[in-house]
């Protein structure tokens, strides 16, 4: 087991290091360097020019690269040029946010899509069946944007149930019952709209298995030894049935950091996706190189899990 | 050996398996939804192409500020956007455009993915290892984020520089695809033979191999096709898709991100969400009729 995993870890450090190679020339070409936002009207060219000398500007590209990868080690991305801070604290705060959409949108996700997939599958053909795979059909095929943009107008808007911009009250205090539950209010239509988009791998996954594993042997064995109809289905058919869906599940953790663009754009939640597309507005390069490197790795880290939790899962694809 | 009659001979036609493009029209003759999904396409795209040879788009796109955000109207059938252009002509030349630029992205991904796939899995070994280790660093890159990044720094950005970014990420799920394919095609006897007489490789490759791998292909070229239709939208609706003086639908749908528009606007957002949203629908289904015509166990009749 420790095997795969070291062997997998291994396999990604060349990886990482063409993604670094690959952001870092991404960054090169983008216009301006840290400095070109302090440039006005009375700015000496020469003390911006001794700047750019002193932070290594001028260096050679290979000496700027190993200088890059350090500071980037240490978490150390350089100063926001619109934000004057660094740019750490700046994704930091941001990711926070993100994180909790994301994570209650994952945990709607689930409670929407394992009923579905595991009920759909028992009942093949039935009223409910039809019903979820014309959900399935609907939530795969709509995209992102219209969807949220539908949700916010009904829900949002129209109905006003929701709150339809940002991520909480403005002076609400910290940490009072209050807070909370207007956070919570923030979060849900956004978090419902994620979680409609995301449902559609995972009940198709699931509905699949689970028809295929009716007539296998080991249900069979499990009817015939008396066990109830409806723990043949909790029990037996869901562990086996499980296996594609956990595979994904490395994948989920990768979204929890990334966000996503379209819905948080949208409802004005102020996460990750939403400092992207702001920081490109703005043409904060700073900020937009960092997110692209850690976006990188967390869908390297994201795989790499995926591949972990299925070989503890279904110990058949171990590597030898 | 007996002689075989005609009505025999009609028999024997008869009971043969139905193959290629029959399978399909026999499919979709069973399937109700897919025929309707199939019209459905068919008259958006005549309206979006027909509409689009009659619209002058010059004229279209000439800011006309009086009459800025103006009702629909029996002059304006969908009132007026932000500039007082014409929502109803910017829906249908925008349809035209998102649907073409969907339409080349999927081409030409297509070409380089199936080429990719087929040669990598055809050959395997050395050619194998390199092309799957380029499409595996490409697999891990976070796609959106840099088409966007690119989007932003390229000088000079025009329709042309858009599309070749898409297609430079998105040929790679493909290239996987048609590379486990062709490693379990390349295994049949029918290669062997082929080899054995003497067949080139590229003829193989192209002409026996990829046939028989063609229900996959439209398929995936169909799904394909809705799904470059839902970025270029998708992207421009962020702003960061086709440049700003040529119509897209995602440009029309992005002017909701104002709140006012959102709520008080409708028309300018509305009939372009619904037009991408039925247009995907639509598309999506006859994908997965295609793919279940392929596959001998989901079919129909």
């Amino acid at each position: 087991m420790w095997k795969t995993i070291l062997r997998r870890v291994i396999l990604m450090i060349p990886q990482i290091i063409i993604l670094s190679m690959f952001i870092f020339a991404l960054a090169k070409a983008m216009p301006g360097d840290p400095f070109t936002g302090l440039i006005t009207p009375n700015t000496d060219p020469n003390r911006i020019e001794e700047l750019r000398e002193e932070a290594g500007l001028n260096d050679p590209w290979p000496t700027q690269y190993v200088n890059w990868v350090k500071k980037a080690v240490k978490g150390d991305f350089g100063v926001s040029y619109v934000k004057k801070m660094p740019v750490s604290r700046v994704i930091a705060d941001k990711a926070v946010n993100t994180i909790w959409l994301s994570t209650f949108a994952l945990i709607l996700t689930y409670a929407i899509a394992l009923p579905f997939g595991m009920l759909a599958g028992r009942y093949q053909n039935s009223f409910f069946d039809r019903f979820v795979v014309a959900y399935n059909y609907i939530s795969f095929a709509v995209p992102p944007f219209v969807l949220s943009l539908l949700m916010m107008y009904a829900f949002g808007y129209k109905l006003a149930w929701f709150p339809t911009n940002g991520s909480g009250t403005v002076g609400i205090p910290h940490g009072t019952l209050e807070f909370y539950v207007d956070k919570f209010q923030h979060i849900i239509l956004p978090a419902i709209t994620q979680a409609l988009l995301a449902t559609a791998v995972t009940i198709q996954y699931l509905r699949t298995e689970v028809i295929d594993s009716k007539g296998l042997d080991y249900v069979k064995t499990a009817r015939s030894k008396g066990v109830p109809e409806g723990k043949v289905y909790t029990r037996h058919i869901f562990r086996n049935a499980s296996l594609p869906v956990a595979s994904t599940f490395g994948y989920e953790i990768t979204g929890l950091i990334g966000g996503s663009i379209f819905i948080e754009t949208i409802f004005g939640y102020p996460g990750i996706g939403k400092l992207f597309i702001d920081s490109l507005n703005g043409r904060d390069y700073s900020v937009i190189t960092a997110l692209v490197l850690i976006l990188g790795i967390a869908t390297l880290v994201g795989t790499l899990l995926s591949d972990i939790i299925l070989s503890i899962v279904d110990p058949r694809i171990r590597i030898q | 050996m007996a002689e075989v009659t005609p009505s025999e001979k009609q028999q024997l036609s008869e009971s043969t398996v139905p193959m290629g493009f029959n399978v399909i029209v026999r499919e979709f003759k069973k399937d109700k939804v897919a025929i309707s999904s199939l019209v459905i396409i068919i008259v958006l795209l005549s309206i979006a192409f027909i509409g689009s040879a009659i619209i002058d788009t010059r004229e279209l796109m000439k800011v006309d500020i009086l009459n800025q955000y103006a009702n629909p109207s029996s002059q304006h059938w969908l009132g007026t956007d932000i500039s007082g252009r014409d929502v109803f002509g910017e829906l249908i030349v925008g349809a035209k455009n998102s649907i073409l630029i969907g339409f080349s992205i999927t081409i030409i991904t297509s070409i380089v993915g199936v080429s990719v796939g087929i040669i990598s899995g055809y050959y395997g070994g050395i050619v194998d290892n390199i092309l799957m280790r380029i499409v595996d660093f490409v697999m891990i890159l976070p796609m959106q984020m840099l088409i966007i990044v690119f989007v932003t720094i390229i000088p000079k950005y025009n329709i042309f520089s858009f599309v070749t970014i898409m297609s430079a990420f998105y040929w790679v799920g493909k290239a996987r695809l048609f590379r486990s394919k062709t490693l379990s095609e390349g295994r049949k006897d029918y290669v062997s033979a082929s080899k054995t007489l003497g067949t080139g490789d590229i003829k193989i490759m192209f002409r026996e191999v990829m046939p028989n791998l063609s229900s996959l292909i439209i398929t995936n070229l169909t799904i394909n096709f809705a799904a470059n239709i839902g970025i270029e939208t998708g992207l421009s609706f962020l702003g960061f898709g086709l440049p700003s003086d040529v119509p897209s639908l995602g440009t029309l749908i992005g002017f909701a991100k104002d709140s006012d528009v959102l709520v008080n606007k409708t028309w300018v957002w509305l009939p372009a969400s619904l037009f991408v949203l039925i247009m995907m629908l639509s598309i999506n289904y006859v994908g997965q009729a295609l793919g279940r015509s392929a596959d001998a166990k989901q079919r129909l009749g």
